[in-house]
Formats: structure tokens, C-alpha cells, sequence
């Protein structure tokens, strides 16, 4: 089933542009580990999820693009099309000439309504070529105005006109020490809204991210490019296909299906996170030995303890001793100075992943 | 993308608005390569073919044929006028574009703001109109002039008024020169205060700017030049003050240098709409998230660095310190102390080789040192654009909405007050008609009542952060 992706303001035309690029390159890796015939099976799921196909073989992103000014989506077009192994299509993106200005309310009632029909229409567009539709990944940041207003009222839109379907919307928490001024109201107007209206909010923020650029990747100056492959390498390996736990013969077939079923319990409780073990550079990849008790050990450390990256996590954290009985499949665990946990979904990629042990311990 | 018209009036306004053109031209020039007119350049410029009769035909793409700038001048006496358009600069302006008269507003407020302001006003508004309709999407007003003499203070404020009845949805970015202490003109404080009132009311966003400072930092950077260090070589194109490479190399005037300053400021500040970055400034953001209450936009500006020096690596330090130059008083181009006074907010608009980590390390190392008001502790608006200016590999803009303007303010009513209250000068400005001296008691009180807005905020500085009690609901 397919996802489209509807990419909002700077932020979200930059980020969708290196996710598409990292799902393409991944799938298309020389690194497999198995048999051909595999391999195959996965770039056809990955493809079939977020590319459609093109008369002369290159695969073309599910994916709309919406600017209120055109020299972001100008760049984000022409970088695809460079890179040669995938693009956008031609007609897939909206663009005006003035910007929102950083005013939450331009995006929501001004730009939102005046646009509505033209977006509307390349949404749908899109939807129409998938033979079958999962859901929409929405891509925005809550601090300007383009991405915060217009990624409001299009989920609201989509809510209404698209009730079956499911909607993620990936948002961008800004920098603490502030990117914009006027942030903290955009980021309100937009969480308020979006919680009526999205099925699941995938956040991240730039400061975490920041931190393990810096830390985990050793990159010495970090541009909004790093922190974005950074950000595209943890959403690709939520969304790359997987096997369920039952059957290991055939991908699952409904990411945002599989996801929204495991995670959104309660639709009051639908914010998100991603923690994601191992994250390095590529050079310190080869000198690197992993395990899968080791990294579950880690990993379930950063949950408990709440720190969203391999490095600095507090060990004295631990889950209560006192054995409660657990609801179903989620654990409720009732220390207040143990992170909580509502709901997880555990995804394991790699070299005899059937070896890893999650068991009683997650 | 969206277009600028540049309104320069007054003998400053033309002269200041004469070199912006030119490292207009030049900049282009320098990130242009193929000659293609693209949305960059059409911010500012129009491509117009000459060859064909009546309003020149306008081409939208393609290659440059000929550029026009988007511009109207008005001076109310031709000299400054006449020498652009004999200049080398010539081609670039359209003579319809142009609005003078012969005799000058002598040094009059009143002469420039209600006489030449009725006289003239349709022949404006029809300009203005001309010009907004050869843009696609009119963003901005760039109004330049001074506030000491008689034509960019009077007709130059008169205009703002009649732009914000025109042009509602367009905004008003006035760079206004503002009179030194030892300024030649002495009826300037009253022409000042009496354009206060205006800007106060009808600038969407000022950048006040003195001669004083513009002159300090001359004065620095030919130390620099001719200290003759060892190793202190400076590259000559980097200058800030520098327009090699532009067209006016052999008409060099005195106020060149200052000037130059002037027209780079105004470039930087919209580099990152016209050119790419990874984090974009739109020119509507500028007000919207530096002017937190209507009254209190007067931004104070500093451009660093003012040259470079021609080591190849720079290291990280440099880098370091321009982000400190920015905040010390001897890069402001007001008489101001930032550092020492309130921040209300904080604009860093960086060009060129700088990533998004120099910043926040940056804005981390100088937060403890500067003073913000309490409901915007941590907020700064940042913005990366990935073209530098000519001659640079990076550069900074700071805007600041700091209280440290309240200092020039004060003076220039101190010396209105000294003239006025022996009522020297005084009819010169009674005898045109319609002026009264309610003019001048309305416009000391709107200062001062500025002024009063600031004393409000300065007066929270040192004060903890407060937090009101919150409601309790009823369980």
C-alpha cells in the first residue's frame, strides 16, 4: 500500500527531499545481506510504498509540494532530478510568490482557504495513481508560518474530505534558543490544531537532532542538510518494509496501518518518537561490532531513562522491582522517575535479526 | 519572488541610493553568470527591452537585455539628480521615473512636506503607481533619506503617508539618516522631530543610521588598511566600504565610503530573500518578528565583518568574531550600546560559508553577556543564506530592537527643545501655510511619549522574571 507525502513550507520541502533520497538509495543499496530474489521483493515494497512509476524507469516520488514562495521548491525539484535516480513529478508542486511570513495565521486563514482547491486537487491527484492507499505522511515545522499554518488546515482538509485515511504528520520542534521569535505562538496555534485533526504526531526536535550530529557523528559544522539526513535515516528505517513478528514470509503490507495499530491506543496520546540504535558516521561504522543483546540493552536503556541518543544515558534509572501485572501487550509501569511508556513498537533491521531477543524485557 | 521599488529622496537619499545600485549591479553581476534574468535579479531590477517604443518592452525571462532599476527619485532641486544621470549610472534609471524641481526645500520641514507635497502629489502617486504595476508581486518599499534637511525629511515623510493610504498590504522599510552631533544644518533638530511624528505613525520598520558612526568605522578600517602590519594585508575587495569592481571607480565623492555602508546594509537585508539559503528570511518576517508592539520599530543595525583580511583558512575564531563584532557599540551604525541596554528581540542574518552549528554556538557563547526582556528570553530569529556578499566568504547582519535608541532620541529632543524654546528659526517654518505651532508641540509629544515607552521597559531590566499566579479550576 502506498503513502503519499505532502512536503510544507522550507522546512518540510528540504527534510522530504533527503527522505526520499535515503529510501531510494537504501533499497537500492549494493550492501544487501540476502538472497537476490530478497532483495528484489524489498525494492519492490519500498518502491510500491513511496515512488510511482515513470515511462523511462525513473521512479517518481509519491509527493506534493507546497511552498508560499519558490525558492525552496525550485531547489528541492532541480536536486532531485540531479541526482538521477529519482525525481518529483512535474505537476506535483504549488507555489506563490509571497511568503507567509512567519505568521501562523497567514498560513491558517489566509493562504489556507485561498489555496484550498489548488492543493486539494494535487492531493488527490496523487491518491488517484495508488492502486492502493495506506495513509498520508505529512512533513512541517511548527516555527514558521508556511509549514505550521497550511500543515493545519490541509490536515483538517484531509480530515474531512479523506476520513478513512490515516494521516502522520511529522513535525519539527524547534531549536530552545529560538530560530524564530515568534515561535512559541506558531508552535501552539499548530499543536493545538493538529491534535483534533492528525491520527499521529511524529515529533522531532532539531535540538536532539543537533546533539547527535554532533556527538554520534562527529560532523565538526552541522548544516540543516546533515540534520536532515540525519532525521531521513530514522524516519527510513520506520518506514522501509518489514515482516511481522507471526509471519516472515511476505512484507506487511500497511505502514501507517501497522504503525497507528501499535502505538495510538488512546487517540488522546498520540505524540511520537523515534530512538534509534546504532547511529554513526560511515567511518566509525567499519570499526564497530555489534550485538543484538547489546543494542536491545542500550536501546531499551534510552527509553527508560528518556534520552533520545546512545551517548550520555543515565544508568541508575530503573523500572520498579515490585512485578505489576501487565495490561495485554503494553506494560504500564507506575515509577514516577521512570519514563512511561504508553505504548512501543520495536523494529529490528540486520544480520540474523531472529536471534534478537526482545522478550520480557521491553 | 517578490519585488522591491526603492524611493530615494533628498540629496542623501540620492547619493546613498545611488551607490546601493551600483553594488546592486555588481552583486548580480558577480552570482549571475550566464547572463539569464532570473528571479534574483528581478527583485529589484526590470529587463527591458529599449529598442522598442513607449514604456519599454518588459521582458520576463530569457537573457538580460537591458536593466532597469526599480526605482522613483525625487529631489526638489536637480543638481544630485542631473550628475546620476549623466553618471555611468545612467542606463540603469528611467527618466520617467524621475521627480525634481529647481529650487530646493531649504532646509525646511514644512516647505518639504506640505508645499512640495501638495505640488507634487499626483505627479508621485502616478510614479508610484507605475512602478508597482510593473512588479509582479510588490513586496516592499525601500524609502532612503535623511532627517536633517528639508526634502528627504519633509517630502520623504509626506510620502509615507501617502503609501500607506495606496499601498496598505506593502510594506515601509525607511533608512533614515539620522543628524550627528555636529551636523551643519542647524534648523535639523526640528526637521527631525517633526519626521519622527511621521515615522512614528506610518514606517512599518525604521533603521535609523548617524554620520558619526558610519564615519568611526571609516576611520577604523583605514587604520586597518594603512597600519601595515605584518600579515594584516587586507584584500581591497572586501572592504565594506569598497566598490571596486562597480561602475562609479572614477567619480570617487567624499561620502562614498559612507555611503557604501548604507547600500551594503540594504543589501544584506535582502540577500535571503533574493538568494537561496537552508534558512530563509522573507522581508515580511523582519517585521513581524522583530517589532513586538507597533510603536517600537526602530531597529538598530551593525554589519560585520568590515574586511577581511587575505588569510585563505579562516579558522573558527574568526568566525567567532564576527558574531561578536556584531554585538559591540563600535559596529553599530547608530550611536548605541546594545550590549549594556534591553533587547527586545534579535535578528542574525548570515551570508556565506556559516552552518547552522557556528550560529548557535555562537548565540550560546553571547547570550549570558546580553540583556533581554523578560517575555522573550531566548528568542533570536536566524537566517542562512548560502551566497556572500562580494569580496567575502561570509558576512553578518544584526538587527536589533534594543532600547539603546532611546539615547539619540533623547539628545535630538534636548537640542529641539534648546531652539524651540527661544523659538529660533521658528518663522521659517510658521509661514508656510497650514503649518501652526501645535505641529511642533504634537510632534515633541509623540517623541516623547516613544521615549516614555522605553523608560517602561528599561525600567523591567534587572528585574526576576515574574510568574503571575495561574487560575485554579474548580475540580
Amino acid at each position: 500500500m502506498s503513502i503519499v507525502t505532502v512536503q510544507l513550507g522550507q522546512c518540510g520541502n528540504q527534510i522530504g527531499f533527503e527522505v526520499f533520497d535515503a529510501l531510494l538509495s537504501d533499497s537500492h543499496s549494493s550492501q544487501g545481506l540476502c538472497c537476490k530474489r530478497e532483495n528484489e521483493a524489498y525494492q519492490a515494497s519500498c518502491k510500491e510504498r513511496f515512488f510511482s512509476e515513470e515511462e523511462n524507469g525513473v521512479p517518481i516520488a509519491r509527493a506534493v509540494l507546497v511552498d508560499m514562495e519558490p525558492k525552496v521548491i525550485n531547489q528541492t525539484l532541480s536536486k532531485a532530478a540531479q541526482s538521477g535516480r529519482w525525481k518529483y513529478g512535474q505537476h506535483a508542486c504549488f507555489c506563490q510568490k509571497q511568503g507567509s511570513g512567519n505568521n501562523w495565521a497567514y498560513g491558517y486563514s489566509v493562504h489556507g482557504p485561498r489555496h484550498e482547491e489548488s492543493i486539494m486537487d494535487l492531493i488527490r491527484k496523487e491518491v488517484e495513481k495508488c492502486d492502493s492507499f495506506s495513509g498520508f505522511f505529512i512533513i512541517m515545522s511548527m516555527a514558521g508560518g508556511t509549514g505550521s499554518g497550511i500543515g493545519a488546515f490541509v490536515t483538517q482538509n484531509l480530515q474531512d474530505q479523506y476520513s478513512n485515511s490515516l494521516k502522520m504528520n511529522q513535525i519539527i520542534w524547534p531549536y530552545g534558543t529560538g530560530e524564530v521569535i515568534v515561535q512559541n505562538y506558531n508552535s501552539i496555534l499548530t499543536l493545538s490544531h493538529l491534535y483534533r485533526s492528525s491520527d499521529a504526531l511524529l515529533v522531532h526536535e532539531n535540538d536532539a537532532v543537533h546533539k547527535i550530529c554532533a556527538k554520534l557523528m562527529n560532523i565538526k559544522q552541522i548544516s540543516f542538510s546533515d540534520i536532515n539526513q540525519v532525521l531521513a535515516h530514522q524516519l527510513g528505517s520506520v518506514f522501509q518494509p518489514t515482516y511481522s513478528a507471526e509471519s516472515s514470509f511476505h512484507y506487511r503490507r500497511n505502514p501507517l496501518g501497522d504503525l497507528m495499530e501499535h502505538l495510538v491506543p488512546h487517540p488522546e496520546f498520540k505524540m511520537l518518537s523515534i530512538r534509534n540504535v546504532p547511529h554513526m558516521s560511515e567511518n566509525s561504522l567499519a570499526y564497530s561490532t555489534f550485538t543484538w543483546a547489546g543494542l536491545l540493552k542500550h536501546l531499551r536503556q534510552m527509553l527508560i531513562s528518556n534520552a533520545k541518543m546512545e551517548e550520555g544515558i543515565d544508568w541508575h534509572v530503573r523500572p520498579p522491582l515490585s512485578g505489576l501485572p501487565s495490561l495485554g501487550k503494553m506494560s504500564l509501569n507506575k515509577d514516577l522517575h521512570f519514563n512511561t511508556s504508553i505504548a512501543n513498537l520495536v523494529i529490528l533491521r540486520g544480520k540474523d535479526v531472529q536471534s534478537a531477543d526482545v522478550g520480557k524485557k521491553f | 519572488m517578490t519585488q522591491s521599488v526603492v524611493v530615494q529622496v533628498g540629496q542623501c537619499g540620492n547619493q546613498i541610493g545611488c551607490c546601493f545600485w551600483d553594488l546592486a549591479l555588481r552583486e548580480h553581476a558577480a552570482v549571475n553568470q550566464k547572463g539569464i534574468y532570473d528571479e534574483a535579479i528581478s527583485s529589484f531590477f526590470r529587463n527591458v527591452d529599449t529598442r522598442v517604443v513607449g514604456d519599454g518592452g518588459s521582458i520576463s525571462k530569457g537573457k538580460i537585455c537591458s536593466l532597469k532599476a526599480r526605482a522613483v527619485l525625487i529631489d526638489m532641486e536637480e543638481g544630485v539628480v542631473n550628475e546620476i544621470l549623466q553618471g555611468p549610472l545612467r542606463d540603469v534609471f528611467d527618466t520617467k521615473q524621475l521627480i525634481t524641481d529647481i529650487s530646493g526645500s531649504g532646509n525646511n520641514w514644512a516647505v518639504g512636506h506640505r508645499v512640495f507635497g501638495s505640488l507634487y502629489q499626483d505627479q508621485i502617486l502616478e510614479k508610484l503607481r507605475k512602478s508597482a504595476e510593473h512588479c509582479d508581486c510588490l513586496q516592499c518599499f525601500f524609502i532612503i533619506h535623511s532627517m536633517g534637511g528639508g526634502t528627504g525629511s519633509g517630502l520623504g515623510t509626506f510620502l509615507l503617508k501617502m503609501l500607506e493610504d495606496e499601498f496598505p498590504e506593502v510594506y515601509r522599510f525607511v533608512t533614515s539618516i539620522y543628524p550627528s552631533g555636529e551636523d551643519d544644518v542647524i534648523t535639523s533638530p526640528y526637521n527631525s522631530i517633526l519626521a519622527m511624528k511621521e515615522l512614528n505613525e506610518h514606517a512599518d520598520c525604521v533603521l535609523p543610521i548617524d554620520n558619526q558612526s558610519l564615519f568611526d568605522i571609516i576611520s577604523k578600517i583605514d587604520l586597518m588598511v594603512n597600519s601595515g602590519k605584518l600579515g594584516t594585508t587586507v584584500k581591497p575587495k572586501s572592504l565594506v566600504t569598497s566598490s571596486s569592481g562597480a561602475l562609479k571607480t572614477r567619480h570617487k565623492k567624499p561620502f562614498d565610503a559612507m555611503n557604501n555602508i548604507v547600500a551594503n546594509l540594504l543589501l544584506n537585508l535582502t540577500s535571503s530573500a533574493r538568494f537561496e539559503g537552508s534558512l530563509n528570511m522573507d522581508l515580511n518576517e523582519i517585521s513581524m518578528n522583530l517589532v513586538p508592539f507597533p510603536q517600537l520599530h526602530y531597529l538598530v543595525s551593525s554589519l560585520t565583518p568590515l574586511y577581511t583580511l587575505t588569510d585563505v583558512n579562516i579558522p573558527p575564531r574568526r568566525l567567532d568574531q564576527m558574531f561578536s563584532d556584531a554585538f559591540s557599540k563600535d559596529h553599530q551604525l547608530l550611536r548605541a550600546d546594545p550590549k549594556h541596554s534591553l533587547y527586545l528581540a534579535c535578528a542574525l542574518m548570515v551570508r556565506g560559508n556559516v552552518h547552522i552549528s557556528d550560529v548557535r554556538r555562537n548565540i550560546e557563547r553571547l547570550k549570558p553577556s546580553l540583556q533581554f526582556v523578560s517575555w522573550n528570553q531566548e528568542g533570536w530569529k536566524t537566517s542562512l543564506c548560502s551566497i556572500p556578499p562580494v569580496g567575502h566568504s561570509h558576512s553578518l547582519l544584526a538587527l536589533a530592537n534594543n532600547t539603546c535608541v532611546k539615547p539619540t532620541f533623547m539628545e535630538l529632543k534636548e537640542r529641539f527643545m534648546r531652539l524651540y524654546k527661544k523659538k529660533a528659526h521658528l518663522h521659517h517654518y510658521l509661514q508656510v501655510e497650514g503649518m501652526e505651532e501645535s505641529c511642533f508641540t504634537e510632534a515633541v509629544s509623540s517623541l516623547s511619549a516613544l521615549i516614555q515607552e522605553y523608560n517602561q521597559l528599561d525600567a523591567t531590566k534587572n528585574m526576576p522574571v515574574q510568574d503571575l499566579p495561574r487560575l485554579s479550576i474548580a475540580m
